[in-house]
């Protein structure tokens, strides 16, 4: 932690200039008739002015640690188990799977959190995917999950077992929770994390798109703890369980005063099935590259022909082309089919984190520089109009030979 | 009843790139906008005031010039906004943001209502909402679908939560993250645009604040620290076809058929 210095006697015009177009959010200022140079608050402390700047006009200046932050008392790792109605969401299990492999780097424990009602047995299972502690608060009015009272819990949980990391699953009731007990923590929360990784020293390195764009973060929470982040479904594999299960089962018992709510739930409505793109093994993904009618119509002919579905990337969402629910990326849904065909779509980091794990990422662009041919497995330099019809000619003989 | 509505401006575009020779961060220079979840948020504040009586007024965090989206909030029906600006707020992360909008919500004043956009488009966090409602003590809800009806100090409403629509009763004060695409927002006044009046755009510094301890915003405040930027790692194993369309038609054929697609 520490601050920008700007040193007056230093800056010149020129200095000047050349600072405020290296700044890539415009938060240096400069005031010419007064030669007084200015750091707004767009600044986002990425220090490029102090290392590409002109040498010392712009210095980093460390703060002197006051928080002795006593970090050997925070130990472990936990996930959070999502669950409706005590069915457990796999994301949990995955989070699992790399909870175990981060907690092994310093050999600390693995601890599953569940709260709910009747959700015990549920929590017993977890015992089989490498929890080694596995903590249930169960009691009848948990059972609608109420911001409130689940933060509470949470929070009062994490005061009494100190673990030094914890993994949400970026759901959207895990969206809703951790922020909420991390807020209560006092301490770091990083979205949709699509890398972890543990350092010797028992810091969590968490990476994930940053500036949305297409750039990656590094990001860490030196100071504080625990170190709280979520993960979407599909980001880690799932483990296969073991046989047998390991660690112990241990419920909690919910205090009275924890239930307190601001919010009641009145009535609850399931939503009618929908096509879930996370769970299609085929995609066939649309970009701005191929919007048009006669794009969409292609695609839909594709996706039937290989017995997949069609998804989209953001503008088609924003721009109402496509269900916002088919939309893959960062403020969409992250998928990872076996093949994914992609056509018109340049490749944003944003819409490469929601797809990047698929087994097969075949692309077509017209634009040779896209970015998706840096991710892609088999990349096609041309025209989806001229290349798909003729694709689907091709399919369409093989087919009328075989029946 | 008074309702406050938290937006921020974003970048119109999203093209930043590292050089990976320089490793310097490069934005392409397109204009700032407000961020396209903040509209429906606000579109529902206002009709709500239309409905049942009351004002909006707005809240951003960010450089002077993010007097902009204050100024559109207006048009769109605001009676005024805020900005907070103050370089001590530069390189907050989710926990000093939350923090600092709380110090000035809590300058501002009270309010029944407060609504924010499901997410930007340049953070994608989707987390200051909630740390917001938290910093200031009050019940959230996100995912808000539609508002139903207000009386007696209560808020119904639905809200989507992954499956599931619920059917909620909030009590006020109380903070609503609304989802994307649930209303139409309106256009911006250009009748209200000529009218805007210096004294609906107001700025409030660190100074203004109720709690003046410097290690709780901007990067002092933040609990998390990027370490590194990077490019996203390339595929090493790629195949490239540049060439004739039928080539490239018949090698994406071979490629589906030895897939077993057919």
């Amino acid at each position: 932690m520490g601050k920008l210095k700007i040193h007056p006697s230093l800056v010149t015009e020129s200095a000047a200039k050349e600072l405020t177009k290296l700044c890539p959010f415009g938060a240096i200022e400069y005031e010419e008739k007064e030669n007084r140079l200015e750091i707004n608050s767009a600044c986002r402390m990425c220090r490029l002015c102090v290392k590409k700047g002109p040498a010392g006009v712009i210095t980093y200046e460390e703060d002197q640690k006051t928080e002795e932050p006593g970090h050997a008392l925070w130990r472990g790792v936990c996930v959070y188990v999502d669950h409706t109605g005590g069915e457990i969401h796999r994301v949990s299990y995955e989070l699992l799977g790399k909870a175990k492999e981060l907690a092994a780097v310093t050999g600390e424990p693995v601890y599953a959190l569940l709260i709910g009602s009747g959700v015990t047995e549920a929590g017993r299972s977890l015992l089989r995917y490498g929890a080694d502690r596995v903590y249930v608060y169960d009691r009848e009015e948990l059972s609608e999950f109420l911001v409130e009272p689940y933060a509470e819990l949470f929070f009062r949980w994490i005061g009494e077992v100190h673990p030094s990391a914890v993994l949400v699953g970026a759901t959207e009731l895990g969206r809703a929770l951790a922020p909420r007990v991390a807020a209560r923590c006092k301490t770091g929360l990083t979205a949709d994390c699509t890398a972890l990784e543990m350092k010797e020293n028992g810091e969590l390195v968490q990476i994930r798109p940053a500036f949305g764009g297409n750039i990656m973060a590094q990001i860490v929470c030196p100071n504080r703890r625990p170190q709280f982040c979520t993960v979407r479904y599909k980001v880690f594999p799932e483990p296969t369980p073991g046989k047998e299960a390991v660690g112990e089962l241990i419920s909690l018992p919910v205090p009275e005063e924890a239930l307190r709510s601001g919010v009641d739930v009145l009535s609850v409505t399931e939503k009618p099935k929908e096509t879930d793109i996370s769970e299609a093994d085929v995609i066939v993904a649309v970009g701005r590259g191929a919007m048009s009618d006669a794009g969409l119509a292609l695609a839909g002919e594709l996706a039937d022909a290989l017995g997949g579905i069609v998804a989209c990337t953001r503008p088609l969402a924003e721009g109402n082309r496509m269900d916002a629910k088919r939309q893959i990326g960062l403020s969409g849904r992250t998928v990872k089919p076996k093949f994914i065909l992609c056509l018109g779509i340049s490749g944003a980091v944003q819409f490469a984190a929601g797809m990047k794990g698929s087994d097969c990422i075949v692309a077509i662009n017209k634009d040779k520089n896209a970015p998706i041919f840096d991710i892609a497995h088999f990349g096609i330099v041309g025209d989806v109009f001229e290349i798909v019809p003729l694709l689907l000619e091709k399919i369409r003989e093989v087919r009328s030979h075989v029946s | 009843m008074k309702i406050l509505v938290c937006i921020k401006q974003v970048p119109g575009s999203n093209n930043v790139e590292v050089d990976p020779v320089t490793g310097v961060l490069k934005r392409d220079g397109a204009a700032s906008k407000m961020n396209p979840y903040d509209l429906y948020a606000l579109e529902l504040a206002v009709s709500l005031a239309e409905r049942f009586g009351g004002t909006v007024e707005t809240l951003t965090m960010g450089p002077p010039q993010a007097k902009a989206v204050i100024v559109e909030s207006v048009c769109m029906g605001a009676s005024r906004g805020t900005v907070l600006s103050d370089r001590k707020f530069a390189g907050a992360d989710v926990l000093a943001t939350s923090y600092t909008l709380s110090q000035g919500v809590r300058k501002l004043g009270d309010f029944d209502l407060i609504f924010c956009g499901k997410q930007t488009t340049d953070g994608d966090t989707a987390q200051v909402g909630a740390e917001l409602a938290e910093a200031l003590g009050i019940p959230n809800v996100t995912g808000v679908l539609s508002v139903e009806e207000i009386k007696d100090g209560e808020v119904f409403l639905t809200a989507a939560l992954d499956n599931r629509v619920l059917t909620l009763k909030a009590k006020m004060p109380c903070l609503l993250s609304v989802g994307a695409d649930i209303n139409t927002p309106r256009l911006p006044s250009y009748r209200i645009l000529r009218e805007v009046k210096e004294e609906q755009v107001r700025f409030l510094s660190f100074e203004d604040f109720p709690d003046r301890e410097e290690k709780h915003y901007g990067l002092n405040g933040s609990a998390t620290q990027v370490e590194r930027i990077f490019p996203p790692e390339k595929n090493t194993e790629k195949k490239t076809v540049e060439g004739g369309v039928e080539e490239m038609a018949e090698a994406l054929f071979g490629l589906i058929q030895s897939r077993k697609l057919l």
